[in-house]
């Protein structure tokens, strides 16, 4: 009878633990590195305000889960060494996800990941796999299960309400800051050993462009180039050199890419990376509404442009009608 | 490659890529009366990669089959479509109704097995809702492997090879059949409808279909509680030269 009544009690305990479920958290790392857009997502993660769970995928996720002992309020880390995760391919990654979601002894309601060509190419396909609408590139959290999230552009943003009982969601980096990192704590870290999905698809290489400046995506100042550049030498000799000057990443719009001025990894916009650093420099730039939804964020914006009623000097918040070629080159030796 | 590339192509109708959309009186979506729409970008890079596909293999290519799921006045882009080269397709008349990627991608499927799709290419993401869901979602869905943000196609063999942009770069992976593709805007670039084309494209097969005839719950899981503008960017200035430029930034303590 007391046994029982006991019993009952517990089982109350973990009935009420329950309904705050928590949060599951993918963790993308370069070696022992967390990526800075995965910072951002916790950040994001943490604002739901459940217990969070990070999940590292791949034979460096040893390593890299020692770097998130310096993050302060994670609940506790799973890894998954498996080498043949270590191309994130959603084909494999999905299905192991979507079980752990499913599975009640951990009692997830969110998934987050960032919102990174890679979160991209995962969430949707653990959505059908769980059948679940997920919500895209969030850049605000209203509640658990409301959230905000730019349409057409950047032209319009959405509040939605997710009715499913699972919520999977990717934050777009730029709107949120990559949690703080602080203290060393020891989070309890468990292995799981998921039975892999027969091979479909296989990885063949990689081309990565090498750069010693900061990442388009996470650089605090980033000067971007056009079509007015006219030419890749021209991109190289006046771009670069501002861009170097200022200790920024380097930008470029579809029209710079197309031509083929620089790679297509650094072009912003809707189709392209979404940046919010501090300081933005548009060079030769008209500012079609597909490139402002990728920097429109940004904290100051400056506008180097000869057509005076170019669309960019709406946005800027220092506009100077000028002859590029003359303009960039001087405002390179004065900000040395 | 001796199996037989059966191509089906979805397609969406968006408001104009050019045109800034306005938000209704409500607050509940966007104004779309008088405005233009048209194809949207990424659905039409791959209709031309099906085209491309098909004219560089004849002997593989059993048909391109494209298919909207969108109101009446889809069947424009259809035609379009029909015109650059595709063989046949479906409109699912769903109205003007909004219907979520993860309905799309169900319904998606059932058109897959109907026409006995092996090769599904997609747009990567439609320049409305910006979701960039559904080709995953129907990958997941028919549990075949996916290759998104697709900036280069190849046929070898058995394989297809495909270039995909990622961030900070571009990795390839290679897949058997039966395959879902989706594009970036580097992978081609459309050709336009001619209008003697665009005469024939009249002839071709173009098969009307409801939601009713598909088994189908487009029930929303997404509630809309409003849609509104972005935050305005208060009005910048211009200034008359550099330095009066570089001033301004250490005044913002930009620099």
């Amino acid at each position: 009878m007391f046994r029982a009544l006991r019993l009952a009690s517990l089982r109350n305990i973990s009935v009420s633990a329950k309904r705050f479920g928590s949060t599951l958290a993918f963790i993308e790392a370069q070696g022992d590195v967390i990526s800075s857009a995965s910072l951002s997502s916790l950040t994001a993660a943490k604002q739901i305000g459940q217990p969070i769970t990070a999940i590292l995928f791949g034979s460096n996720a040893k390593n890299a889960s020692s770097a998130l002992n310096k993050i302060d309020g994670l609940d506790k880390i799973l890894i998954a060494s498996n080498s043949e995760f270590d191309h994130n391919l959603p084909e494999f990654l999905s299905p192991v996800i979507s079980n752990l979601i499913n599975e009640t002894s951990y009692d997830f309601t969110h998934f987050i990941t960032p919102a990174t060509a890679m979160g991209k190419n995962i969430l949707p396909r653990i959505g059908a796999l769980l059948d679940v609408q997920p919500i895209s590139d969030i850049i605000k959290v209203e509640d658990s299960s409301t959230f905000i999230r730019p349409i057409y552009a950047g032209n319009a943003l959405i509040t939605v309400k997710s009715n499913d009982s699972k919520k999977l969601i990717s934050a777009r980096p730029s709107a949120f800051e990559p949690i703080g990192q602080t203290s060393e704590n020891s989070y309890q870290i468990e292995e799981i050993t998921p039975t892999l999905e027969t091979l479909q698809i296989e990885w063949v290489s990689e081309n990565l462009v090498k750069s010693e400046r900061p990442d388009l995506s996470s650089a605090k100042k980033v000067v971007s180039g056009g079509r007015g550049l006219k030419s890749k030498e021209n991109f190289e000799t006046l771009i670069t050199p501002l861009a170097d000057a200022l200790g920024a990443g380097i930008g470029a719009t579809r029209a710079a890419v197309d031509s083929g001025f620089v790679d297509n990894s650094l072009q912003v916009g809707q189709t392209g990376k979404v940046v919010a650093p501090d300081l933005y420099v548009a060079v030769g730039i008209s500012g079609a509404i597909q490139h402002l939804a990728g920097m429109k964020d940004s904290k100051t914006i400056v506008a180097i442009n000869k057509d005076e009623e170019a669309p960019i000097f709406n946005v800027a918040d220092i506009g100077l009608v000028g002859d590029l070629f003359e303009v960039v080159p001087e405002l390179t030796e004065k900000v040395k | 490659m001796s199996t037989k590339l059966n191509i089906l192509v979805p397609v969406k109708r968006v408001i104009d890529f050019a045109i800034k959309p306005r938000i209704n009186k409500t607050n509940t979506g966007i104004e779309k009366a008088g405005v233009k729409f048209s194809i949207n970008p990424f659905c039409d890079i791959a209709v031309e990669e099906a085209v491309r596909i098909k004219e560089a293999n004849k002997s593989l290519v059993n048909k391109i089959h494209v298919v909207s799921i969108g109101p009446t006045k889809s069947q424009d882009i259809l035609r379009q479509s029909l015109a650059k080269g595709a063989d046949s397709s479906t409109l699912v008349d769903v109205g003007e109704e909004e219907i979520e990627p993860l309905s799309v991608a169900k319904i998606l499927k059932q058109v897959v097995e109907k026409n006995q799709s092996n090769l599904v290419i997609l747009g990567k993401q439609a320049i409305d809702d910006d979701s960039n869901h559904t080709g995953q979602m129907l990958a997941g869905l028919l549990k075949w492997p996916q290759a998104t943000n697709a900036a280069k196609v190849e046929l070898k063999g058995e394989e297809v090879f495909v270039t995909r942009e990622i961030d900070g770069g571009e990795e390839t992976v290679k897949a058997k059949l039966p395959l879902i593709i989706t594009t970036d805007l580097r992978l081609n670039e459309p050709r336009y409808a001619t209008l003697p084309n665009m005469m024939k494209a009249k002839k071709k097969p173009l098969e009307k279909l409801k939601l009713s005839d598909f088994d189908v719950d487009v029930t929303k899981r997404l509630e809309v509680l409003k849609v509104e503008e972005p935050p305005v960017r208060n009005a910048g200035i211009k200034v008359g030269n550099v330095d009066e430029l570089v001033s301004k930034l250490k005044d913002l303590k930009a620099i």
